[in-house]
């Protein structure tokens, strides 16, 4: 339910960063643990982006996999289905979170003017 | 027409930080320090407010009351004299299930900060959107009851991770719920390894001294990082 949000705040940066310009595509980089669906996100991408300069612009979502270390014993591992925390080999020390929580605007396409040779 | 990429590479979250970090320093100016209580809906926030904050020694608490419609709750916590300013979120806002950083600075004209030692943000009642909106606090608790089943921490790891302490509410009920609290805590363990939790009756008031104290250490904390 929270895509809903997450759709708004895409907008948002996408929007600031495009300056007036038409938006064609927006590329977004989401952790595993942010617990995004992504069916939900474009459903309600296209109802937050209508009547703005980024409607019918294609969201590109790349889901980062979640991965995780452990501060006691240095194992590193991938979380995946389960949300655990705990260290699989020593089930001690602190478990540090590599990559998975992204909520990332990577990049987006806009639209400009041809004369402007000058790309940015 | 032709087509350019622009590179952005920004969290989608930080123009709500920035707002947060603004609120933030604003509370840090005023002295308060502020917490964003959340929980689903029926948690018990409410009543755990008016039990804990009335009469909190050497501390004088206030309360933003976030809602979708209305003023129930907040008129709860003035019947009890605790100042409390409502926000609702269908107000210009759209209906929000959550607070977010603007919508707290948009009450901040209506907080009476300079007599307040604690600000409490009674959040939207909602385990997941709020997880991800920081509002300006020093300290995010959540409550969780044990009439919402021990499986919680599992099915919402950001906002039991997003929090520094725990309040497990409702224990009175656990004789007629199928609550298996040992089962919960290994969850919450597996979820947030190291969380505090406090086992609660805001009902009978079983615990809440315990909450009291939190909430007293939590005010002399002013100026702490989240």
């Amino acid at each position: 339910m929270h895509e809903l949000s997450v759709a708004s705040a895409v907008l948002d940066t996408a929007l600031r960063h495009a300056e007036d310009r038409r938006v064609l595509v927006v590329s977004l980089r989401v952790g595993h643990l942010r617990q995004v669906i992504p069916d939900s996100l474009a459903f309600y991408w296209d109802i937050v982006s209508r009547d703005t300069p980024a409607a019918g612009a294609r969201l590109d979502l790349v889901v980062v996999p979640a991965r995780l270390r452990c501060g006691g014993c240095e194992e590193e591992w991938d979380m995946d289905g389960t949300p655990e925390f705990r260290c699989p080999r020593c089930a001690a020390g602190e478990v540090q979170v590599i990559a998975g929580n992204e909520l990332e605007v990577d990049s987006i396409e806009v639209e400009e003017e041809s004369e402007c040779i000058g790309s940015r | 027409m032709h087509r350019v990429k622009v590179r952005v590479v920004e969290d989608a979250l930080d123009a709500n930080n920035t707002i947060a970090s603004a609120n933030r320093a604003d509370f840090d100016r005023e002295g308060v320090t502020v917490l964003n209580l959340m929980s689903a809906p029926g948690a018990g926030k409410t009543t755990l407010l008016v039990k804990a904050l009335p009469g909190l020694e050497g501390v004088r608490p206030g309360v933003l009351e976030g809602d979708v419609a209305g003023s129930l709750d907040a008129d709860r916590l003035a019947d009890v004299h605790i100042p409390v300013t409502q926000l609702n979120t269908d107000q210009g806002f759209g209906g929000e299930c959550h607070l977010d950083a603007n919508m707290v600075r948009s009450a901040l004209p209506s907080l009476p900060l300079a007599d307040l030692d604690l600000l409490v943000i009674e959040n939207v009642g909602n385990l997941v959107c709020p997880a991800e909106f920081r509002v300006g606090e020093d300290a995010r608790v959540m409550i969780s009851s044990v009439t919402e089943g021990e499986d919680k921490p599992l099915k919402y790891p950001l906002m039991f991770r997003a929090c520094e302490l725990v309040i497990i509410n409702k224990i009175d009920l656990l004789e007629h719920v199928d609550f298996d609290l040992e089962r919960f805590l290994y969850h919450l363990e597996g979820v947030h390894p190291g969380v505090p939790h406090l086992l609660v009756s805001a009902r009978t008031g079983e615990g809440l001294e315990a909450v009291r104290e939190y909430l007293v250490g939590l005010a002399s904390r002013a100026g702490a990082p989240a």
